[in-house]
């Protein structure tokens, strides 16, 4: 097992320098970085003193060098649009995405592990329709004309949650259903296509004619088998909802990361852009790692493997 | 069991329930806006609710009256141009700041030469660049020394240039004046969450002689909310009393809703199509006189302003918006819609059948294919190309456009000296470069008599029209939806002045 969290705990690692590489050279390559904080209207030598000053006329490759040294120091410099140091605003910012992400997961979950379960207890039937509708709609409906619907309904229509902000924990539940009903169905499918496989193997036949009660082979003995893939869905997913929740965050004006990633794009600020794909990068990475780990411990086959 | 699980629910349905509804019963304005201004530092962002804000907190030395845009006193009693190049200006006695320091002739100065220094790195240059340096002539008079003579400075001093207090900005500077604004204006900042929200208090010590009314409403609230459905559901919700920037068709859906007014103000921004005819125009025809006229006759504005401009908007004849000084129609040709003069006009021009063109566009796509449309019909096979302002820019900067639907909001500064040296001054924004025109424009941009100036620009107008270098079009409108219960008026420059706000 030590040795293959180490192996693991290794790749992590280096997928964590490619994507920093990857998102320094893209962002140096797509504008020149000294034109865009000059601003409208800048002579040639207001320029060339801020190429100067900032080292940008330095080779990409020791100006990464340096910026991967005072990264891993954890140090982001300062925003260009905000005049303030980046680790700062993001650290600001980091428990509203950390809130949305938990709670939505959280529905998530709760919404597809038991409906995904339900369908395949019985597929083809009419509940089993029903999931599939609603995983369907969920995949096609875009999430911010979702969370349009659910404004309206909850917030205007009924008045019973507030439509936008982040003061109390109420402001989360609409964004948090928003969020996760997008993630859902895939969840859903894979513990439908699971519980399928699982309940038609030998051995829960077996535990059947052993008399056992169906709801203890069902859940002791199937779903424990059926969770392990979604297990590490579950945790793109998570990842997905802590890196990608920029539309819901925008359309509930929650003032979170993924907001503050549309804001550094749309104003050139790219030591902010930087700072936020590391960490995002940094997140799915350690949470794939987490789920490599419990794949392992719940699946011998694959740590063998 | 089941009781309890139906009373538990409701209790956490209530305990969820949104805030009570906003306005008029506490006396606080709720608002929103969807750009965060990087600062609230007036002079470190560019953002229009960055000025909003600013002519809430701060005063300016003069105030220019938006009802009849004569110039009054603010913090400024008296001011008189000693020569062209400087300005000597009396100061109010008795004004102080929010946090009690006494307003004087050193505020002025301290603010001035701080903000014209290049090397402070305010960011709203443009506003600040004519200032050579602000003298004290004693406690409570100023001299303003120009680097050039530039007429517009009483108009600058009335908008973009609030007064700081200079001590406190000396020690906490643009970062600590971000964090907590100082001003004599009539609303102080009571909370400032950057990024998320500004609460302003009325500042009820407010002083008496200002052409600004006090205040009405206790307090306002100012919360960042970005997405414009989601401003617009919490104004139907009563979370919010006033949103502005309001896109026509929810201006539309808005209206049916009872408690709701949406009203459409006119603004400083206007609308024409640019005809690059200058050397190297990847666009050649343009260069014929007869196409560029028959191109003006080709678009019916105002059918346009009926089906989709909007109400409040007019339509215009000459470069600049109506209400601007130096603004001026008179003696200037006119090209109305006709397109059978259009298409005659083709034909003389050796385009009977018409010609293909690429037209350039950035914003407001429903009016650009309007204006494909009305082309077509004379021939003209307009292709779109349609992106953001920075790209269209640089394409006609670089010579690599030569037609398009282009806008200007002038920076809300009530001067044709904000918009047409930007186009016609020979700088980069400028693909005709015709050396009468300059020659105008720098006859109005440096006198500061008045008659000389109106003069220039009217000959410049008019050689433009005669030239049809470019086809004026319209001006936009705002759209702006409140509560039923606030008295709220707009105004052209597009700031809304809560000050005059209040509670029917």
């Amino acid at each position: 097992m030590l040795a293959f969290a180490l192996k693991r705990g290794l790749l992590a690692l280096l997928v964590a320098l490619t994507v920093s590489l990857v998102c320094f050279f893209l962002v140096h390559l797509s504008t020149d970085i000294a034109v865009a904080m000059a601003g409208e209207g800048a002579r040639a030598e207001d320029i060339e003193f801020i190429r100067k000053q900032y080292g940008f006329d330095r080779p990409l490759a020791v100006q990464y060098a340096e910026w991967l040294g005072r990264a891993a120091r954890g140090e982001f410099g300062d925003s260009l649009y905000f005049r303030t140091p980046v680790a700062a605003i993001v650290w600001q910012r980091l428990p509203v995405t950390l809130t949305l992400g938990a709670y939505a997961i959280l529905i998530a979950l709760g919404l597809s592990i038991p409906l995904g379960v339900l369908a395949a207890m019985r597929p083809n039937s009419w509940l089993d329709r029903l999931a599939l509708t609603i995983a369907v709609v969920g995949q096609a409906m875009p999430s911010f004309w979702f969370a349009l619907l659910l404004m309206l309904l909850f917030g205007v229509t009924l008045g019973w949650l507030p439509i936008s902000g982040s003061d109390t924990q109420a402001h989360f539940v609409l964004p948090a259903i928003a969020l996760a009903y997008f993630a859902a169905p895939a969840i859903m499918r894979l513990t439908r296509s699971g519980m399928l496989e699982v309940l038609a193997s030998d051995y829960i036949r077996t535990a059947r004619a052993k008399g056992l009660r169906p709801m203890a082979v069902l859940f002791k003995h199937a779903l424990r088998n059926a969770v392990i893939p979604v297990v590490a869905l579950a945790a793109v997913q998570l990842g997905f909802m802590l890196g990608g929740s920029v539309v819901i965050e925008t359309v509930f004006a929650l003032n979170g990361l993924g907001y503050l990633a549309w804001e550094a794009i749309l104003h050139n600020d790219f030591p902010v852009v930087q700072a936020i794909v590391l960490l995002i990068a940094l997140i799915y990475i350690v949470l794939t790692f987490l789920a490599d780990l419990a794949n392992g411990w719940l699946d011998p086959r694959i740590r063998m493997g | 069991m089941k009781t309890i699980r139906i009373a538990a629910a409701l209790a956490v349905a209530l305990a969820l329930a949104a805030p009570a509804h906003a306005g008029k019963r506490d006396n606080t304005l709720r608002i929103a806006g969807n750009q965060v201004p990087e600062s609230l530092d007036a002079y470190f962002n560019n953002v229009r609710l960055g000025v909003i804000i600013a002519h809430h907190i701060w005063d300016q030395l003069i105030y220019r009256d938006p009802k009849s845009n004569e110039y009054k006193p603010l913090l400024a009693t008296a001011w008189k141009w000693v020569d062209q190049k400087t300005l000597e200006i009396d100061l109010r006695k008795g004004v102080r700041f929010h946090n009690g320091e006494a307003f004087d002739a050193d505020d002025v100065v301290y603010t001035l030469n701080y903000v014209s220094n290049p090397a402070n790195k305010a960011v709203t240059q443009q506003n600040v660049n004519w200032i050579e340096k602000a003298e004290k002539v004693d406690a409570h008079k100023v001299r303003i020394l120009l680097r050039k003579p530039f007429p517009a400075a009483l108009e600058y001093l009335a908008g973009p240039i609030p007064i700081y207090p200079n001590e406190y900005y000396a020690k906490a500077g643009p970062k600590g004046m971000s964090e907590k604004p100082v001003g004599t204006g009539p609303y102080r900042v009571s909370e400032h969450q950057p990024g998320r929200l500004v609460r302003f208090e009325r500042n009820k010590d407010y002083f008496k002689d200002s052409p600004r009314p006090q205040p009405a409403i206790e307090k306002i609230e100012l919360r960042l909310i970005p997405d414009q459905n989601t401003q617009a559901a919490e104004l139907m919700a009563k979370g919010l009393d006033w949103i502005f920037n309001v896109p026509p068709d929810q201006a539309k859906q808005l209206r049916s809703v009872r408690d709701l007014t949406v009203v459409a103000g006119e603004s400083m921004r206007v609308v024409w199509l640019t005809m690059a005819t200058r050397e190297g125009s990847p666009a050649p025809v343009l260069k014929d006189i007869r196409v560029r006229k028959a191109i003006a006759h080709a678009i019916n504005r105002e059918a346009m302003l009926k089906t989709v401009v909007g109400e409040s908007a007019r339509v215009i004849h000459t470069l600049c918006f109506p209400q601007q000084f130096g603004c001026t129609d008179e003696g200037a040709p006119r090209y109305p819609y006709d397109p059978a003069r259009a298409k005659a006009l083709l034909a003389e021009a050796g385009h009977p059948n018409g010609f293909e063109i690429d037209l350039y566009a950035y914003r407001e796509r429903q009016q650009t294919e309007a204006m494909i449309g009305y082309l077509r019909a004379v021939g003209i096979r307009a292709n779109l190309r349609y992106m953001q302002y920075a790209a269209m820019r640089d394409a006609l900067r670089e010579g690599k456009a030569g037609f398009a639907h282009q806008t200007w909001g002038s920076f809300s500064v009530n001067d044709v000296s904000a918009m047409m040296p930007v186009f016609f001054k020979f700088q980069a924004d400028d693909v005709t470069r015709d050396e009468k025109v300059r020659e105008l424009l720098d006859a109005g941009d440096t006198s500061v008599n008045p008659n000389v100036r109106r003069s220039a620009y009217k000959h410049a107008l008019t050689r433009m029209a005669e030239q049809a270098y470019v086809a004026p079009l319209y001006s936009l409108p705002v759209y702006y939806a409140h509560a039923k219960e606030l008295d709220f008026r707009p105004y052209a420059d597009e700031i809304p002045r809560f000050w005059e706000a209040r509670w029917k």
